[in-house]
């Protein structure tokens, strides 16, 4: 080749043609090479880092519970917004929902909730028994009920469930070997303890009780009956909290000093300002019951029955509703149990205008603002609790220990700390680098090893990937619900039982009473009393 | 087709950008096949703009994405391996040209748009999948393989 170059075609192959044929080809071998070297020390990196780390390296598969044998006859107490999602968990939804579900679909084909619904494990259970005291939700649970085939509108019944006006008749009928409590806060401990004396098992929602007194009593009647008892606190199910416990046992971040959990929502439904559902009145609503707990009894309030959750007298407010995912969250990977004492301090900062059409009548009591310190001197660690019901800022949950830090979502993600005793030389010779993840685990991904492409990691904090455990998408709440009811099939204690309920009970209980008295509450632990 | 001329500098200056076009392309090739954990899923749900429910649509069949996955995969590594060789260059260079356009209309740099994936500059319109594809088509314009490369061998036999 001169200055110019020709392609002119010739027939004759000679040397020079072989060399500006292959001329390009040894890129080919540089490719090779450079891919080798950079695979090798990624896989040096992460094989050391395996080694060091220790973790387990299989993935958590999507193992249905058994559900053989007769089939069990549920009631559901309370059939509002809980109480809906819980029957869906358990495969029960009205027609009208599901047609509803299967219109979203056959427009959005990204809406996977009618096929997510019928694909849900069917658990063997029948719902005998629907209890509420408003008629309109009262019937939606009894369509549900119905609904055995999970069929949409025009789809074929099954036999009718029963009506209770008052749980007590559900109870004493031998037609209910379990109910679901999804009444209001106010309501637990009485239904819980008159359910236990009454032998049928229970899966309670959170919060445990509204009072300090009531967390003795009800475990006092769960443990005296033998009854199979499960609260709702459905994070048991999330796979990165088995990991992150592992990771916590495996001393992963050494010594744990400081845990810091949050609650951020913003919108009136998050604030428990709910609607108000215009057929409700005083012939459609048994208030004289829903109030029967209440020490002092209210005028017929639509805004209080609905909203119950704004007011201390039905309601946990902010600590045992939503503090108790958290801490039962923790102390599903730490078993820390009871704080030795609590504070706790915030107000009603944002939900306090009748004029923005927050309220009708009256202002919620519960803060909306509300932050929580729970400390545990024998285990050197304090548990720090912060909420707003009025921005979405997500923090997440972070557990800080001397070596390293865990971040936890629905991916679990642990970073070393560049002052480290443990990781320091692998840090010297340049192995970790504090800045990025020595320990990622992403639910769903097929493999589990240390270090996940940071591409990955953008999508699956974003959710855009593996929402799938096992090939399917499975709802906590349904995975929650069909633990118990093996539990009840077996005779086994399911995760979030009576004495992980009492725990997280007592801490909830001495939030509220730190905040309401305003003054530091300590527990004793010896003789169960708070002081 | 009419013989082109090159100076040297030209010939060479059109090698290089080629392979360097297959070099980026076989190695993203090579990196989606040796990670047991890759899938095309992340990247067609971010999908933004005009054509933002076909991706999602594709994305939502499992047939169909793992066909995406396997033609991501292996046309990354043939296209990359064919315009660095000079082998079926020209069939190479036009699939790289369809499947840059499929990235680009995924992911277009539209304005109020922005994406999970953090992009490391600043783009409007135009954006490197772009620019890619747009010089794909120039080496199509510059048959180069004729000269360097295998496909020398298949050209000049007739």
């Amino acid at each position: 080749m001169s200055d110019k170059e020709k392609n002119t075609g010739g027939s004759k192959m000679n040397r020079r043609d072989v060399i500006k044929g292959l001329a390009t080809v040894p890129v080919l071998g540089a490719m090779a090479y450079g891919t080798w070297r950079k695979t090798r020390q990624d896989h040096i990196r992460s094989h050391k880092l395996a080694k060091e780390l220790n973790m387990s390296s299989e993935n958590l598969e999507y193992t249905p519970y058994k559900h053989d044998g007769d089939t069990l006859r549920i009631g559901i107490i309370g059939f509002g917004i809980r109480g809906t999602q819980l029957m869906k968990a358990a495969g029960f939804a009205p027609p009208k929902t599901v047609q509803g579900w299967k219109d979203d679909a056959a427009k959005d084909s990204n809406n996977k909730r009618y096929s997510d619904f019928l694909e849900q494990d069917d658990l063997n259970i029948r719902i005998t028994g629907v209890c509420d005291l408003f008629d309109v939700h009262a019937e939606d649970g009894l369509s549900a009920a119905a609904n055995i085939g999970r069929e949409s509108s025009d789809g074929k019944m099954g036999p009718a469930a029963k009506r209770y006006r008052n749980y007590r008749e559900m109870l004493d009928s031998d037609e209910i070997d379990a109910v679901i409590i999804a009444s209001p806060d106010h309501w637990h401990a009485q239904m819980t303890i008159d359910a236990a004396k009454a032998g049928k098992h229970v899966y309670a929602e959170k919060g445990f009780s509204l009072t300090m007194d009531e967390t003795y009593l009800i475990r006092d009647a769960v443990k005296s009956s033998g009854i199979v008892y499960q609260l709702g606190h459905q994070g048991r199910q999330t796979e990165s909290y088995i990991k992150a416990k592992e990771a916590i046992d495996k001393k992963l971040i050494g010594k744990i000093n400081l845990i810091e959990v949050c609650t951020n929502r913003n919108s009136p439904n998050g604030a428990w300002v709910y609607d108000i559902h215009p057929d409700a009145n005083e012939q459609t609503v048994d208030w004289t019951q829903f109030e029967e707990p209440c020490p002092v009894k209210h005028p017929w309030s639509p805004e209080r029955f609905f909203r119950w959750r704004c007011w201390w007298d039905y309601g946990t407010g902010l600590s045992g509703d939503l503090l108790t995912h958290e801490f039962d969250a923790i102390n599903q990977i730490l078993g820390m149990g009871i704080p030795a004492s609590a504070s706790a301090s915030g107000g009603v900062y944002f939900y306090k205008d009748k004029a923005k059409g927050h309220y009708v009548n009256e202002i919620r009591e519960v803060p909306d603002v509300w932050n929580a310190v729970l400390e545990y001197p024998d285990q050197d660690f304090s548990i720090l609790y912060s909420a707003t019901l009025a921005s979405n800022q997500d923090r997440g949950k972070t557990i800080m220990g001397h070596d390293g830090s865990l971040k936890l979502g629905n991916s679990l993600t642990i970073y070393a700390d560049r002052e480290s005793t443990r990781y320091k030389e692998k840090i010297e010779s340049g192995l970790i680098d504090p800045e990025l993840p020595i320990y990622t685990y992403i639910p769903g991904r097929k493999n589990v090893d240390t270090v996940a492409s940071a591409t990955e990691q953008y999508f699956a904090s974003r959710g855009l990937l593996y929402t799938y455990r096992g090939g399917r998408r499975v709802d906590t709440t349904h995975l929650h619900i069909a633990e118990w009811i093996q539990s009840i099939r077996e005779g086994t204690q399911p995760s979030c039982n009576i004495d992980q309920a009492f725990e997280e009970g007592v801490a909830a209980a001495m939030g509220i009473k730190a905040h309401r008295e305003n003054r530091t509450i300590f527990w004793d632990k010896d003789t169960e009393q708070i002081v | 087709m009419k013989d082109i001329t090159y100076s040297k500098w030209q010939l060479w200056s059109l090698v290089i950008l080629r392979v360097a076009i297959g070099w980026h392309l076989l190695y993203e090739g090579i990196v989606k096949l040796l990670n047991p954990n890759w899938s095309s899923l992340g990247y067609l749900m971010d999908s933004k703009g005009l054509f933002e429910g076909l991706f999602h649509a594709m994305a939502g069949n499992a047939v169909v994405l793992n066909v995406m996955d396997f033609i991501n995969v292996w046309g990354l590594i043939l296209i990359g391996a064919g315009l660095i060789v000079g082998l079926f260059t020209r069939v190479a260079a036009i699939s790289g040209i369809i499947l840059l356009a499929f990235y680009y209309l995924s992911h277009p740099a539209i304005i109020g748009v922005s994406y999970a994936m953090p992009t490391e500059g600043s783009y409007l319109w135009v954006n490197k999948n772009l620019i890619e594809l747009l010089t794909l088509w120039v080496v199509i314009l510059f048959p180069t393989w004729k000269i360097i490369g295998m496909d020398r061998f298949l050209f000049n036999k007739k």
